[in-house]
């Protein structure tokens, strides 16, 4: 069995709501709540969800951006919860992020090569006198011509940003990226390309990602496991083929109804869940899914759900999955 | 990747040696615009006159001062340019020792007050602890007075006397360009590149200079250009109250003042130096404009 490269042990990433006069917090919005998480090295974890539901705070946490309530970050083994800035820089080169604007994470008034240098100066195998030579090395990494480094962020379409911020991700030799919501804002075909290129770079550098996306169709073609958040908490975490053949939440399985299928014979009408996601602030009592979840029953409302493993590195947190398992009602024919 | 990493240094070079073409061909496209080539001409020729007012003046002695009754109040002629002032001195002398003090005068206002004004705006829109409290606050104080007002009350306080006067306009002036810099930077620090930058663990004090700054550089050009007339104008106010520059001098936001009460019959006492004023302050804004346009590289 792999060792994980990060572990999240019960992680919370409170922020405050309401403040009193003195500026204390009187409410929270408890953006992720209680999350324990492996991430194993060389995978790609997905971490799929409704808008709202708090993966992309997850993913801020896990780079210690987000403030992190209680709970505990390992990389490596090694603590990161609790470290200052300052302690955290050395870990800071080896866990990057890719965001899903590409526009406006690149500076408009720095060019190509100062922002790929600002990266460059963190990573210490690289010498002082070949930050040109390395930059140029990293643009021909995402496809980018050399006779682009002295230009300025917006004189490139969607997909070279993009490609640029991965470019900026490589520079400090990390070990783990998160890509939150990377691909939403390109075109369908610039979306397959930067995937192409995130596949190829994970196979060269033997990285670790965790690709943040609400779209669950892509996630089968880029990851090798998929969590599924709602609510600030993650209800199911299952192999990505086996996630779209079985789901075992009923979360899960309403989230792969509402994908499109590209067939005219198909009904047209998708089945889609009754409600809103709940307030952060103030989530349900027990399970948040329940007021829901049309297999809801009186325990729901009192118990939050412990975690039943289902396999290897999967596991699902519901008090009637071995009765839906059972009866196969999740599970299309 | 296939190709060798010697080649990767060759391809810095080339791309190192393009770079340097290309600052070139920028600053040979300024120069090709005709009216920002043009305005950079005037201001030149301003700095000149103001250098060399001793001997581009025709009458010297008359624009550092000296009286001359039997001639005042002429018009303009074919003796006197552009006419002469109530002391009878000759208005062609005095507006060009005038650029001595207003353009020097303005432009240190202006400068000064930007130089102050930014870095605080910086750190109070960066900052949203105690210390960025603290300068809102002061700011607002400031604010709060008609500067003019302000700027009086330092002068009489400190002494009449044109660097004096300087001195009492930054301290009302400064808090204009924090305000400025403080909102533009609430909006910057949210965005990706900021958090990029801390993700790379990058401090404070590197991020404000290394991606706030070039920013807010922008708006903050604009109002430097846009405040130089009020500025040199200012200065004549407080002159003309006596708590600038002392009479004898020549200041042209003071002959402004002074030509007022004569304006329908002797118009040439205000209107000269006022349209000195307006060119400098046109071509400064042309010139600014076209540079702006040019370095512009947010698309």
């Amino acid at each position: 069995m792999k060792p994980p490269l990060i572990e999240l042990e019960k992680v919370n990433t409170w922020f405050p709501g309401s403040k009193t006069i003195l500026g204390k917090p009187r409410s929270w919005i408890k953006a992720v709540s209680d999350v324990s998480l492996n991430i194993i090295a060389g995978e790609c974890l997905g971490l799929v969800g409704e808008s709202g539901c708090g993966k992309s705070t997850l993913g801020r946490t896990v780079l210690r951006i987000a403030p992190l309530h209680s709970g505990e970050i390992r990389f490596l083994g090694d603590p990161i919860g609790t470290l200052s800035s300052k302690e955290l820089k050395p870990y800071r080169s080896k866990m990057q992020m890719v965001f899903q604007d590409p526009k406006a994470s690149l500076n408009p008034k720095m060019t190509i090569f100062d922002i790929l240098k600002e990266a460059l100066v963190l990573n210490t195998r690289v010498e002082k006198h070949a930050y040109l030579e390395q930059a140029v090395e990293l643009l021909h990494l995402v496809d980018l011509r050399s006779e682009h480094i002295y230009r300025y962020p917006h004189e490139f379409s969607g997909g070279q940003q993009q490609r640029i911020c991965i470019a900026r991700a490589l520079a400090t030799d990390p070990r783990f990226i998160v890509f939150d919501e990377a691909t939403s804002a390109l075109d369908v075909s610039v979306q397959a390309q930067v995937i192409n290129l995130m596949k190829n770079l994970q196979n060269t550098f033997n990285l670790t990602y965790l690709f943040i996306s609400h779209d669950l169709s892509i996630m089968e073609h880029v990851c090798s496991r998929v969590a599924v958040m709602y609510a600030g908490q993650i209800v199911e975490i299952q192999d990505s083929r086996a996630l779209f053949d079985t789901p075992r939440h009923p979360y899960t399985k309403s989230l792969k109804n509402a994908v499109p299928v590209a067939d005219p014979e198909e009904s047209n009408t998708l089945e889609v869940l009754k409600g809103e996601v709940p307030k952060l602030s103030d989530p349900p009592s027990g399970c948040h899914f329940h007021p829901r979840c049309n297999y809801a029953q009186d325990i729901c409302k009192e118990k939050s759900p412990l975690k039943s493993e289902t396999g290897d590195h999967s596991w699902v947190r519901c008090h009637f999955h071995e009765t839906l398992w059972a009866q196969g009602t999740l599970i299309d024919n | 990747m296939a190709v060798q990493t010697d080649s990767f240094a060759d391809m810095a070079l080339q791309v190192k040696k393009d770079h340097r073409k290309m600052k070139w061909f920028q600053f040979q496209r300024l120069l090709r615009r005709k009216t920002a080539l043009l305005s950079l001409i005037i201001l030149i020729l301003a700095l000149l006159a103001a250098l060399f007012a001793p001997v581009i003046a025709p009458y010297p002695d008359q624009g550092m001062g000296a009286v001359n009754l039997e001639h005042r109040l002429k018009a303009p002629g074919s003796h006197y340019a552009l006419g002469t002032d109530i002391y009878g001195r000759d208005m062609v002398s005095r507006v060009v020792f005038g650029a001595r003090i207003s353009l020097f005068g303005g432009i240190c206002i202006v400068i000064c007050a930007a130089v102050i004004g930014v870095p605080l705006g910086l750190w109070a829109g960066y900052n949203e602890g105690i210390s960025g409290a603290v300068i809102s606050r002061t700011v607002e104080l400031f604010l709060s007075f008609p500067s003019t007002l302000i700027a009086m009350a330092i002068s009489i306080l400190i002494g009449a006397g044109w660097s004096t006067a300087i001195i009492a306009l930054i301290i009302p002036w400064w808090p204009w360009y924090t305000r400025l810099v403080q909102a533009e930077v609430l909006s910057i620090k949210q965005t990706l590149f900021v958090e990029a930058a801390q993700m790379l663990g990058y401090g404070k004090i590197y991020i404000i200079f290394r991606h706030l700054l070039p920013n807010v550089m922008t708006p903050v050009m604009v109002m430097i250009l846009l405040d130089l007339g009020p500025a040199i104008i200012t200065i004549g106010l407080l002159s003309f109250i006596g708590l600038g520059t002392q009479p004898p001098m020549a200041d042209w936001g003071l002959m402004v003042w002074e030509g007022a009460p004569n304006i329908l019959s002797e118009w040439w006492i205000s209107v000269v130096p006022g349209c000195a004023m307006f060119i400098v302050v046109i071509a400064f804004n042309i010139f600014g404009d076209a540079l702006k346009d040019i370095l512009d590289t947010s698309g």
